[in-house]
């Protein structure tokens, strides 16, 4: 059957133009012309060498991404559109004589631009005019493919198509005439099957073969629309004509096509490019806008969608024969059961636990390992450098800012995994179409039932998550409320308080703190949804791809693209926050201690007993490592600070322990540790004994605990919020926001809890 | 009858796509939505919003109130 398709996909329409002996690339199957062939192919391309861009189009789960993948292998680069949070991924390869160049744009539906996605893709067409498109086309999927397709074809680049998958549409009964469709819409057909990594060498040399055609784009054969709307084309387009001294990036049919549709985007650039004559330009669309919509009773750009989708029905009646007998859809079964009324949420939350398990549990081993290894580095330093300023810094502040982000990336590494696992799947779809319901009442997209979940997890991963939600609005919303899912650092914190002042009830209060912040994220998302991103939900409308099995090698490069983004682009941040409050804690260096404690340490070597000599020579190592933590800069800003938490009942001591929980959130227990002059591991109940014999109450550890809950989260979070936001403003917001609600909170919790004579 | 008011399992051709919202409604159009398109209520999801449509070969999921802006024509064939 390949044989055949192949011999189909050699064709180009137009019999006028050459056909050449290059078009018809079947390398490999006859030998000796092949050789031939090839000679000439890089005799000829040799001298002009010059680097090709294929920029890949297509709709989401149209295989593009597999094929990207073919292409370039590991040679690619993953970084982000310039401005927006949208994955940029390029590659270059060296084939058939031809520095290629390879840009996978999104994957859109179309080019009207609402989503950033289809803004993306457009602006590279049009801005970048790369070489050559390629329109990566579902062969199972064809109808609605071909809306983008005929979107591409009216831009006027030079487009080709990828039937992808046709072997699948075959077994479904679908047959697709190629030879029928190239002649209709005058674009050069290529099949391919992408996840087994067939067709991509001849996609690649008719990519080429398109690039170096002098031949100039076809005009014909684009969608024709009714006369009225024709007839409104054309007479706007010599209207523009005449009033247009710069040459437009674009072709005017296609401007007057898009002024017609109302597009924002396009109206602007008339704006700047035309002056003063825009205002009459307007004037002349908003007439034929006008004179269409009193026509078709509707607005242009819909009675335009309909009339396109109409041409596309006639193209697919010439092009595609389906045979009668209806075969057995396996993932149309598969979805009965995953999706099934009863026990489709039991298998999501069975999914969900064990992504959850294995990120976190499994994930603690290698996370272990990585930890023992950053502590056996430092060891070593610590015995083999001299004692200095610059070997505190880099074990103190490098090693251990460092080692705090890179212990994270086991669980970033299963967790991307995961969800690879099942984005390529198609399972993630059904997550969103079974969790929808209930994360719509907070206002946002089924979607973003998963990062929440992570949250619960650490923050830095579901953050990251949240890439896979289509509306920034709904990412951005996401990213804010996550925070409030108590992370797992944190965890240790409610422990020893809740431990310490409810022994008892200590499950019950840890339990209540993290329903207190699902609660607030419940409430935050509806205000913000309400207030800050107001205006009409994004639509729900979400294609359910089918089932499909995973293939290792993308899964893996998945995984590792974004792990690596994680370890480059948090790194840094991480390394100067921890730097910065090392820093804080290291300094000032001489401090005017309350004692001589060397000389007190001397007198006790001199007048007790062995063992009474080691407790008193610790008490005292402590009593000066509390000392010094007080007077640092970290102390003093502390008692600086001390007053905006005493209404929440939180002392000085408190302050600093919050403030070093920037870094991460495990710290706040050493650094009480260390202020209370309590060492964990000669006596396991140091801490809690003096905890409960300092001024701190039950109501007061209520307090902090909740305060720790909601307060600006760890410096890696802030990271990934900066990174994935992509914006300063929200990423101080984000931090201005949950430190007030956590003050707010506490500050009900700790005087409510006083009015009601609670202690 | 509205689109939302269709059971699992019916088929209807769809007669028009109305709604305030111009970007959803576009994007339903865009979407293959389109006037005389034949759509097969798959399944409705456990909670009952969003539903599952197969239409033009492939299946999407709308919410049961962008659903209530479809008019459509039921069919009474069985499936």
């Amino acid at each position: 059957m390949i044989d055949d398709l192949w011999n189909r996909s050699c064709l180009r329409a137009d019999t006028y133009r050459q056909v050449t002996l290059f078009f018809c690339y079947k390398i490999n199957r006859i030998p000796s012309i092949n050789n031939q062939q090839s000679t000439i192919f890089y005799r000829n391309t040799l001298m002009h060498k010059k680097t090709i861009t294929i920029a890949l189009a297509g709709n989401p789960n149209s295989g593009k991404t597999t094929i990207f993948n073919n292409i370039t292998g590991t040679r690619q680069k993953v970084g982000n559109w310039p401005g927006v949070t949208v994955e940029k991924k390029e590659g270059s390869v060296s084939k058939f004589g031809h520095d290629l160049k390879i840009i996978d744009l999104p994957g859109t539906y179309s080019l009207t631009p609402f989503s950033i996605e289809e803004i993306v893709a457009r602006d590279f067409v049009i801005e970048e005019s790369p070489d050559v498109v390629i329109d990566i086309i579902d062969a199972s999927n064809l109808e609605r493919s071909l809306y983008l397709a005929t979107q591409l074809r009216e831009l006027d680049c030079k487009v080709l198509f990828a039937l992808n998958m046709a072997d699948l549409a075959t077994s479904r009964g679908t047959k697709i005439d190629a030879n029928k469709l190239s002649e209709l819409l005058d674009v050069p057909v290529v099949f391919t099957i992408g996840n087994k990594n067939t067709g991509i060498d001849g996609l690649l040399k008719a990519a080429i073969k398109l690039a170096e055609s002098k031949s100039k784009i076809s005009q014909k054969r684009k969608v024709k629309y009714s006369n009225d709307i024709e007839n409104s084309i054309l007479k706007l387009q010599s209207f523009i004509e005449e009033r247009i001294e710069q040459k437009l990036p674009y072709n005017i049919r296609w401007t007057a096509i898009k002024l017609l549709e109302n597009d924002k985007i396009v109206r602007e650039h008339i704006r700047q490019k035309t002056g003063n004559k825009s205002l009459e330009i307007f004037r002349e669309v908003e007439t034929h806008r006008k004179h269409l919509l009193d026509r078709f009773d509707d607005d242009p750009e819909i009675v335009m969608t309909d009339e396109r989708y109409g041409f596309i029905a006639g193209i697919i009646k010439e092009v595609v024969t389906k045979s009668t007998k209806r075969r057995i859809d396996t993932s149309r079964n598969v979805d009965l059961v995953l999706t099934n009324r009863f026990v489709g949420f039991p298998i999501f939350i069975l999914f969900i636990w064990i992504m959850f398990q294995t990120t976190f549990a499994v994930g603690s081993y290698p996370m272990e390992w990585l930890d023992s290894g950053v502590n056996w580095l430092s060891a070593i330093l610590e015995r083999s450098l001299p004692d200095s300023l610059f070997k505190e810094l880099l074990l103190n502040g490098i090693i251990a800012g460092v080692g705090s982000v890179i212990i994270f990336l086991p669980n970033i590494l299963i967790l991307f995994l995961f969800i690879a696992i099942f984005e390529d799947t198609g399972y993630m779809a059904r997550a969103a179409f079974l969790m929808d319901k209930i994360m719509h009442l907070i206002g946002l997209h089924g979607k973003s039932f998963i990062p929440m979940l992570m949250g619960f997890g650490c923050s830095v991963p579901a953050i990251m998550a949240t890439r896979t939600l289509e509306s920034n609005k709904d990412r951005i919303l996401t990213i804010l409320i996550t925070p409030f899912m108590s992370c797992s650092a944190k965890l240790p914190i409610y422990i020893l308080l809740a431990g310490t002042f409810f022994s008892a009830r200590a499950g019950t209060v840890i339990f209540s703190i993290y329903i207190t912040g699902i609660i607030l994220s419940i409430i935050t998302g509806r205000l913000f949804r309400s207030t800050l991103f107001k205006g009409a939900d994004a639509p729900f409308v979400m294609e359910l791809p089918p089932y499909r099995v995973p293939m290792i090698k993308s899964l893996i490069i998945h995984m590792w693209d974004r792990s690596k983004m994680f370890l480059k682009k948090m790194g840094g941040i991480i390394l100067v926050g921890s730097v910065i409050v090392w820093m804080l804690t290291a300094f000032p260096r001489n401090i005017n201690y309350s004692m001589d404690y060397n000389e007190e340490i001397n007198k006790i070597n001199a007048s007790f007993t062995e063992k009474q000599k080691k407790a008193a020579i610790t008490k005292l190592k402590l009593a000066e490592q509390a000392e010094k933590a007080e007077k640092s800069f970290m102390g003093r800003i502390g008692k600086t600070i001390a007053p905006v938490f005493a209404p929440i009942g939180i002392d000085w001591r408190g302050s600093v322990a919050l403030l070093t929980g920037f870094v991460a959130k495990e710290i706040v227990v050493s650094t009480f540790g260390i202020l209370y002059a309590t060492e964990e591991t000669d006596e396991p109940d140091a801490l809690k004994n003096a905890l409960l014999s300092s001024e701190m109450t039950s109501l007061s550890a209520l307090s902090l605990m909740i305060f720790v809950l909601l307060y600006l989260p760890c410096v890696a979070t802030i990271a990934a919020i900066r990174r994935e936001t992509g914006s300063l403003k929200w990423t101080l917001f984000s931090i201005v926001y949950s430190t007030s609600i956590a003050w707010a909170a506490a500050f009900c919790v700790y005087q409510g809890g006083k009015i009601l004579g609670l202690t | 009858m509205l689109l939302s008011e269709m059971k699992e399992g019916q088929t209807g051709i769809i007669v028009y796509v109305g709604g305030n919202n111009g970007a959803l409604r576009r994007r339903v159009l865009e979407m293959g939505l389109t006037r005389g398109t034949e759509i097969y209520v798959e399944k409705y999801a456990p909670l009952k919003d969003p539903l599952e449509l197969i239409i033009k070969g492939y299946h999407i999921s709308l919410r049961v109130e962008e659903a209530a802006n479809i008019t459509v024509d039921r069919l009474m064939i069985d499936d």
